[in-house]
């Protein structure tokens, strides 16, 4: 049983929602990249999704955008992300899932990646680029390696594609909330022509399709920027990611904020 | 292999939000592709509206300059608008009218495609926005006019570096929030499945029409074939057609900008790019050795894109194409040189394929004959053409 599996396993024993959070390594430094895992942890996160910094990430709003940008003129590299989770790894044991785009991971070499990155704690991959139709090849490694490969449901996904996707869940489904990118839509800078408000029933009725094919966990993120929105995501899935809203705050090297922010999720979801 | 690659090339790597829109144009244009309804319609309005089929026509004075092989130009400078991207426009709107779209987006760097795109969508009554890097509006204020006036809407983009591969960005994060009513038609031969595809399919009509013309001005005789490359749709159009043809050597000309630094060319294809996903496709790119993209540099606005279109990376593992570079002052050069010996101003970009005479004619014999698309029209060029060249025309 992967660090995964365990955390998805008790917070289903205790009936608790699952609080992911989202960080950009690198941001603000590397140092302060380990400070805000502790802090999230603190605060209550049950995950860590830490985000690899790409020049064109299609996925995202400007939010993960700017820190992006902001982790490569920092220099963060995959050798130096390494080393950083290396060092995360003495001292916590929270799951840490990487997410980044694909292109950084072939200039690595796939099996490389998974080897190395597995060996230094990670947890697994979410690589947004990669739909399920591109993801044989890299499922194969994974499956081979124990680590987890992230697969995606939107409200757009049909349920002959969500049937293939639940065939090859792994870890936890990834339900995107609304079509679109990442970005907070209570009160986050976004992107021109995004949905202002997102109605979590639509995503929760794919949610509830989803139940019916497999018994992997549901996280639904993209979004979510307060705890009331939380709570909506969390009504038809297991757990909600947040991500944007908790990056701008570190972004204006507001860490504190940042931990209350994430206190104020947890304590909603447990209310 | 999935469907849509090119040997090792292309494929769909996209966010999941897109993948249903993806497989709803890749059902769409199955059906419409081998519609005869739909194929008279294309037909009608390349035509009558745009100007097909265009002139080969034989450059004397040229071919007397270099006293080798015959020299013939493919003229796509004069189609309406002024450059070939007018033909995937015309295809990918009535495309998107007969699935029912309302809207059409589109990226552009210089604004040619741009124009082609608001052009279309003014003709059929979509509605039309344009993603256009913060940086090129400044640059191309012009053509930001232009689209505009023919009625589309004009979106800055400041993420990354607010250039072409930004605005590509931005209009697929705009296309995945709305997908059920909007069109995204991409300028080049680039992207994911099947746009690659589309994309040569309607661009294919520029090869098709050569080889039907040179057999009434040359014989069917063709020694060389010649196209710019950026994303690589005239490339693509001119070269399909082509491609089983191996007496026929055919020649991709990039920018080569103003050094062999990273950052100063878009030598995708010839020197400076490796194999990587960009925008939607596996297929060579400009990247670091960290895997992140590198801004592409060239005298050229529509050849200045980090990526290239698959099935080019896939003609050139195979040895199907030979790609090569020009760099901004041999473009400049074969710039003035048409002006002067023919009297037709060609785009920077068609100027970069013009250029590869200076290096291909010297080895062609007098019985040869030598066909170059002549992608554009150089209007939009003069004003940065005179800035660099110190001549004042505010």
């Amino acid at each position: 049983m992967t660090r995964l599996d365990k955390v998805l396993a008790e917070l289903k024993n205790q009936n608790k929602k699952g609080l992911f959070i989202y960080l950009m390594a690198g941001v603000p430094d590397e140092a302060g990249t380990i400070e805000a895992v502790k802090a999230a942890e603190r605060a209550g996160a049950n995950v860590i999704e830490l985000g690899i910094p790409f020049s064109d990430p299609l996925a995202d709003g400007p939010v993960i955008q700017e820190a992006g940008i902001k982790a490569i003129k920092g220099g963060m590299n995959l050798t130096r992300l390494l080393d950083l989770i290396k060092k995360i790894r003495t001292e916590t044991q929270i799951p840490l899932i990487g997410m980044g785009y694909i292109n950084n991971i072939l200039h690595y070499g796939v099996e490389k990646f998974v080897k190395d990155f597995k060996e230094a704690g990670l947890d697994g991959m979410i690589i947004p680029d990669v739909p399920h139709e591109e993801s044989a090849d890299i499922r194969a490694v994974c499956k081979k390696e124990d680590f987890h490969l992230i697969e995606f449901v939107t409200p757009g996904t049909t349920v002959e594609r969500m049937k293939e996707t639940c065939s090859s869940a792994d870890g936890f489904i990834y339900a995107v909330s609304v079509n679109g990118v990442t970005g907070a839509r209570d009160g986050g800078a976004q992107a021109f022509g995004q949905a202002a408000v997102i109605d979590y029933e639509v995503i929760g009725k794919v949610a509830e399709l989803v139940k019916k094919e497999t018994n992997v966990p549901l996280a639904v993120g993209f979004g979510i920027g307060s705890p009331e929105a939380a709570v909506a995501a969390a009504k038809h899935s297991d757990a909600v990611i947040v991500g944007s809203a908790v990056v701008s705050k570190i972004l204006q090297n507001k860490l504190g904020e940042a931990e209350k922010f994430i206190a104020s999720l947890r304590t909603a979801l447990d209310a | 292999m999935t469907e849509g690659r090119f040997g090792k090339f292309g494929g769909q790597y996209v966010p999941e939000t897109v993948m249903p829109v993806l497989k709803e144009l890749e059902e769409a244009y199955k059906k419409y592709k081998d519609d005869e309804s739909f194929k008279a319609d294309v037909r009608y309005y390349l035509n009558k509206y745009a100007g097909r089929p265009t002139m080969l026509y034989y450059a004397k004075k040229l071919t007397e300059h270099y006293g080798k092989a015959k020299i013939y130009l493919k003229r796509e400078d004069l189609l309406h608008t002024g450059a070939h991207k007018i033909n995937n426009a015309l295809g990918q709107a009535l495309l998107a009218k007969r699935m029912g779209k309302k809207q059409i987006i589109a990226e552009t760097g210089a604004g040619q495609h741009g124009v082609a795109t608001a052009t279309a969508a003014a003709l059929f009554g979509l509605d039309c926005c344009v993603f256009m890097g913060a940086l090129d509006m400044e640059r191309q204020k012009l053509n930001v006019f232009r689209m505009k006036l023919l009625g589309a809407k004009v979106i800055p983009v400041s993420s990354g570096t607010g250039t072409l591969k930004d605005a590509t960005s931005e209009a697929i994060r705009y296309w995945a929030a709305h997908v059920e009513d909007t069109h995204y038609i991409i300028g080049s031969a680039v992207g994911p499945h099947p746009y690659p595809t589309i994309v040569r399919d309607f661009q294919s009509c520029i090869g098709e029409e050569i080889r039907q013309q040179i057999k009434e001005e040359a014989g069917g005789r063709i020694d060389y074939l010649l196209a710019c490359v950026g994303g690589g749709s005239n490339a693509i159009g001119t070269f399909y057609e082509f491609r089983n043809d191996k007496d026929v050597k055919k020649f991709g000309i990039e920018a080569g900008g103003r050094s062999d630094t990273s950052g100063d060319n878009a030598k995708t294809l010839s020197g400076a790019g490796e194999p990587g996903v960009l925008h939607g496709a596996y297929s060579y790119v400009l990247q670091t050795p960290e895997g992140q993209i590198v801004e592409a540099y060239s005298v050229s606005a529509g050849l200045d894109y980090p990526g290239v279109g698959p099935e080019h990376s896939y003609f050139k593992d195979e040895g199907i194409v030979k790609y090569v570079s020009v760099t901004d002052t041999e473009a400049l050069d074969a710039f003035r040189r048409l002006s002067k010996l023919e009297g037709i101003i060609p785009a920077l970009e068609s100027s970069h394929a013009l250029a590869y005479l200076e290096k291909l004619m010297p080895q062609t014999k007098e019985d040869e004959v030598v066909v170059l698309c002549l992608s554009g029209r150089g209007d939009k060029d003069v004003q940065m053409v005179a800035k660099i060249l110190g001549e004042g025309i505010e």
